[in-house]
């Protein structure tokens, strides 16, 4: 378990960094607009940064025992499936999770 | 002239599916919170100071797994780094007020940025848009509250649950591949994830994301001279 003030330092390094994010455009707006590079970063950044995550929390499947591998992938298919289908986030994560559940049933 | 009851209640209605939503999320981010050790009151915090959706989700993970502060900060400026764009067409000029602006800034996440610039500029005024942002923070942090509650109180544990937050970030990869409409980035990114996961399993996010900068830094070197079927490999 955490202690309290690290906890704490997370909650405000996250917060400060949100922030700065969100107030970062309106302060520097004309040198961000016409910069390419980071037209460029902000075109081809969030997808990948999207992906690494996913990878990320993937990170420990058991990739030497298939059926358990399964267990983790086919409900990450079917949310992103359902996602491209119906592009409703609620009903994707719905989907996936409800998969993940009987998954877990079928293969304890 | 829009008055400040007929402000409230269109922001009401901008907002409200988008609020219940959120409130189903907060939920299973309250019950993920209190599911991964930390006090209940965790929830409100973090959803209170830090008000950024999926970001949350993460940071939770991150520091029940210890992780050491820059890694939290590089990781939250790569998950948030989005966030940077929007305010170049949020209509943040038709919010009047010091705090107003201070806090419509603070709020700025993806469904506001997303109400404020699909909706006709006509009638959208400052006070509909902030309104609309707080209404959805209230909704946000009262899910994470009745989440962790309920988790706390009956000790509540779903195993299928702890699923809900890769699903959440399948289906931010999944839209943000869509939007991109190109395949080599995410592939490069996904080969960049696996490299870090074999070369360093214990700093494994932080090296995957410095490596896929990296790599987006060297095509746009290449890209940006040349058409991009010629670029070296």
């Amino acid at each position: 378990m955490p202690s309290t003030s690290y906890l704490a330092a997370v909650v405000a390094v996250g917060a400060a960094v949100t922030f700065a994010l969100r107030a970062a455009p309106f302060a520097v707006m004309r040198t961000l607009r016409s910069s390419p590079l980071v037209a460029y970063l902000g075109r081809h950044l969030p997808a990948g940064v999207m992906l690494v995550l996913v990878v990320y929390l993937l990170r420990d499947l058991p990739v030497d025992r298939p059926l358990l591998t399964l267990r983790e992938l086919v409900p990450v298919a079917v949310t992103a499936g359902v996602h491209l289908w119906r592009r409703n986030a609620l009903l994707s994560m719905a989907a996936g999770t409800a998969v993940y559940a009987l998954a877990l049933a079928v293969v304890p | 002239m829009a008055t400040t009851t007929s402000d409230l209640r269109d922001a009401a209605r901008d907002v409200g599916p988008v609020a219940a939503g959120m409130f189903l999320l907060g939920t299973s981010f309250g019950l993920l919170v209190v599911g991964s050790g930390l006090a209940w009151w965790w929830a409100p915090v973090f959803s209170g100071i830090v008000f950024a959706g999926s970001a949350e989700f993460l940071l939770v993970a991150l520091a029940v797994a210890g992780t050491p502060l820059a890694a939290v900060a590089v990781t939250t400026l790569l998950v948030n780094g989005r966030h940077a764009f929007y305010g170049l067409s949020f209509p943040l000029h038709r919010v009047q007020g010091r705090l107003a602006r201070g806090y419509a800034v603070f709020a700025l996440i993806d469904e506001a940025y997303a109400l404020a610039t699909s909706r006709p500029s006509e009638g959208l005024t400052g006070r509909r848009i902030v309104a609309g942002q707080a209404f959805m923070q209230v909704a946000w942090v009262g899910g994470g509250l009745v989440g962790a509650l309920a988790g706390a109180r009956f000790a509540l544990h779903v195993p299928a649950l702890d699923f809900v937050f890769t699903a959440l970030f399948v289906v931010l990869a999944t839209e943000a591949v869509r939007a991109g409409r190109e395949a080599t980035g995410p592939l490069l990114a996904v080969a960049c994830a696996l490299v870090a996961r074999l070369v360093a399993p214990g700093e494994m996010l932080l090296v995957a994301m410095g490596l896929f900068v990296g790599v987006l830094l060297v095509r746009h070197a290449l890209t940006g001279r040349e058409e991009p079927d010629h670029a070296q490999h």
